[in-house]
């Protein structure tokens, strides 16, 4: 009579950690003046609800797949592991206008990740977030020895350009990480969740298959409660990130800076002051001139902040991304 | 003299629409409109109401947020809630 054998289990680092941040901003930059018009609006008005001064827009070459493949050049040229080493490449994004195949398969083969698995994640602007928890727990786990992770938006291409309480909110761009073993933790655990019941607090007009049946529908375009989102943003995620920092089991002054989606000024403002962070804490402020990048915020946001000198290579940061699902992931990392 | 509920939530009121406004010497009355009078947009709204739930032990849900135009419109709300 013969057993059955024990499996080998999965093998991976004890810890995880970002080894390189990268970021992509599309070319032409968007200022109020040229948006304000079309929303019976002013640069004064946009500034004072967003804290926006200007955005980039993509322009038809600068698509998901080439800004993605540009700031996961630059982020693992950072980091020092080569596209050969990479096991798996994740693209958080809402704005791949494909149902199939993925586009993180073109972007792996653009930046030559030829042993690397390749998949999409949707979560929105909290996208970038999850697939850092992924990415650690690939990495811990012996699934992929070094991730490359990339955010990329074309935000652009689905809002409605005449919508007042939008249009002038959400941007394009693309932002990355390359996650790789650790010999101490650099990735702290995540506190994450979702809530269904308010799936169209943030959602889009219309789905394909209503585009399909009814010809006479407009173009799908993103559309959002302000509100509601003002209020969730702002307190519900002051929970979990306040969650985020027991987890990993620091407090706010072990901090050298605090990178939340970059959604809205007024959001971020409001978050760092619910957090009471202290003075010295520098907070991302890359909506002023990215407006929202969706799911690339966070990885841009970090990589100003470091290539400026205000933030520290080494320091921790609290990061948490949020939006449609609602959905929301958030997790302190040591910045690379 | 007795103070009345309505008196004591309007004080409140005023107190949290200095700070949250940031206007620290504003004189409101009832019928003080938040967008025309004391300009608070929307989001500052939301700041208003989650400080005056937060006061008050009451709940503002969204849905009833678009209906307070004034002062007395929260002042109302609340005495209906508590």
């Amino acid at each position: 009579m013969s057993s059955t054998p024990v499996l080998r289990p999965p093998a991976g680092a004890p810890h995880a950690q970002i080894l390189g941040v990268g970021g992509y901003r599309p070319a032409r930059i968007v200022r109020n003046e040229e948006i304000a018009p079309r929303i019976d609006s002013s640069d004064q008005w946009i500034r004072e609800r967003s804290g926006i001064a200007e955005r980039r827009w993509a322009d038809p070459h600068e698509t998901v797949a080439a800004m993605g493949a540009a700031a996961a050049e630059k982020a693992l040229a950072q980091s020092g592991v080569t596209a050969r080493q990479l096991g798996c490449v994740v693209v958080a994004t809402s704005t791949h206008f494909r149902q199939l195949p993925a586009v993180a398969t073109d972007l792996a083969h653009r930046v030559g990740a030829v042993n690397a698995a390749a998949f999409d994640l949707s979560a929105a602007c909290a996208g970038f977030s999850h697939g850092l928890a992924l990415a650690a727990d690939m990495v811990r786990g012996g699934s992929a020895e070094h991730v490359l992770l990339v955010g990329s938006e074309r935000m652009s291409d689905l809002i409605d350009h005449d919508d007042r309480g939008t249009s002038f909110l959400f941007a394009d761009g693309a932002g990355a990480v390359v996650v790789g073993p650790s010999r101490t933790p650099g990735i702290g655990p995540v506190v994450w969740g979702a809530d269904g019941s308010q799936s169209d607090v943030i959602t889009q007009s219309a789905s394909w298959q209503d585009l399909r049946t009814d010809r006479s529908l407009r173009f799908p375009a993103l559309t959002m409660q302000g509100q509601t989102v003002f209020r969730w943003a702002v307190y519900e995620m002051a929970k979990a990130a306040r969650q985020a920092l027991d987890a990993a089991g620091i407090t706010a002054a072990d901090l050298a800076a605090f990178v939340p989606h970059q959604a809205n000024l007024r959001i971020v403002e409001a978050l760092a002051k619910a957090l009471q962070l202290p003075g010295r804490v520098a907070v991302a402020r890359d909506v002023q001139h990215a407006a929202n990048t969706s799911a690339a915020s966070i990885p841009l946001a970090m990589e100003r902040m470091l290539a400026s000198g205000e933030a520290p290579r080494g320091g921790l940061a609290l990061t948490i991304g949020f939006g449609a699902g609602l959905s929301y992931a958030a997790q302190v990392v040591v910045l690379p | 003299m007795s103070v009345t509920p309505q008196a004591i939530i309007e004080a409140g009121l005023v107190q949290i629409v200095r700070e949250i406004a940031d206007r620290p010497t504003v004189a409101v009355r009832s019928d003080t409109s938040f967008a025309d009078d004391l300009d608070i947009d929307s989001l500052t709204l939301i700041e208003l109401v989650v400080a005056v739930e937060e006061r008050f032990a009451v709940t503002i849900p969204d849905d009833r947020v678009r209906d307070l135009r004034t002062i007395g419109d929260v002042v109302d709300h609340v005495l209906g809630a508590v």
